[in-house]
């Protein structure tokens, strides 16, 4: 039985993050959109989900930054109540072939894709500890667990991120709480312009995934129907990794 | 605001979270966590409790070293003293 409270999406005003914000209030979950400078995106996101008779709230946090991710759980945990599920989703890339890449893109990459998403676990795993509940959801990618060059630190950070998955879920599975991961391949977002073109030939289903096709697995993740599916990565890419 | 710590004060949060967790036996300052079936998770809950209610912080160092129910009382009252 899913007890009451909200969902926190990271990163969530455009591509992935905002179509999973708006999957999990299409579930009924109460969503935090969270954003770090497009309150525009974030608002249009609430919009959506508003107008589908859903609740939401925009919520600012760097989520780098372990005061700003407090303040994020508590704005939730005020407005819409206890966070039960958390999806993270905030990512970046800043490609370079290694001998080149900047040791600040390294880092900057790192910190948002896969430190950040600690900080987050980190604080919402207490109250989900209490509560005998609780769905993270991550989302990696298939870079990471196979190669792809020029993104050695968007790689290494989404590979982070699947250990994390795994360890965190097998501590906290005893809790009724899930880790899950959800790797998606090509997908049509601002995230992969400039990278998807002429690859689409090489994807079985023979076209790019569409940011609803990822969110709908979030949503399975995130529902009873998972309450057995934890420490575990959704492949999410048209049979790329096949 | 967080409770003032006492030893008698901890000692009850203490052993009401216990309870609340299902720690299997009778919670006493002498009984061991092993002996109670606790374990690391559930003593990660112990301070977290511990930590909303006194607003004393225990890391998983200040943690790693406890045995017992009354080692868990001492140093929360070391540490908020």
């Amino acid at each position: 039985m899913t007890p009451e409270g909200c969902a926190i999406v990271t990163g969530a005003t455009r591509g992935i993050g905002a179509a999973t914000a708006r999957a999990l209030a299409d579930a009924g979950w109460p969503v935090a959109v969270n954003y770090r400078s497009d309150a525009e995106g974030a608002q249009a996101v609430v919009s959506d989900i508003e107008s589908a008779g859903g609740r939401a709230i925009a919520v600012e946090a760097d989520v780098t930054d372990p005061e700003a991710v407090d303040a994020l759980f508590e704005r939730a945990e005020e407005d819409l109540g206890g966070v039960m599920v958390l999806v993270n989703n905030a990512g970046m890339r800043a490609d370079g072939l290694a001998p080149q890449l900047k040791p600040e893109e390294w880092d900057a990459v790192l910190n948002t894709n896969l430190s950040a998403a600690f900080k987050t676990t980190r604080r919402a795993l207490r109250p989900m500890l209490r509560a005998r509940f609780g769905r993270i959801v991550n989302v990696a990618s298939i870079v990471g667990p196979r190669a792809n060059a020029g993104q050695s630190n968007y790689a290494a950070s989404k590979a982070g991120l699947i250990g994390m998955t795994k360890t965190v879920a097998v501590e906290v599975a005893r809790r009724g709480i899930t880790v899950n991961a959800v790797a998606p391949g090509l997908v049509d977002t601002q995230l992969t312009e400039g990278i998807s073109d002429g690859l689409a030939d090489e994807i079985p289903a023979r076209r790019t995934g569409t940011p609803e096709e990822i969110a709908a697995c979030v949503r399975f993740l995130a529902s009873d129907d998972a309450s057995y599916v934890t420490g575990t990565v959704l492949t999410v890419d048209g049979g790329l990794s096949a | 605001m967080p409770t003032q710590v006492t030893d008698e004060a901890v000692q009850k949060v203490i052993f009401d979270g216990l309870e609340e967790i299902g720690a299997e036996g009778e919670v006493s300052r002498d009984a061991t966590f092993e002996s109670l079936d606790v374990d690391s998770l559930d003593l990660v809950e112990v301070a977290q409790i511990i930590e909303d209610e006194f607003g004393v912080e225990l890391d998983g160092d200040a943690m790693k070293d406890v045995k017992t129910v009354g080692d868990v009382i001492d140093l929360v009252v070391a540490r908020a003293g």
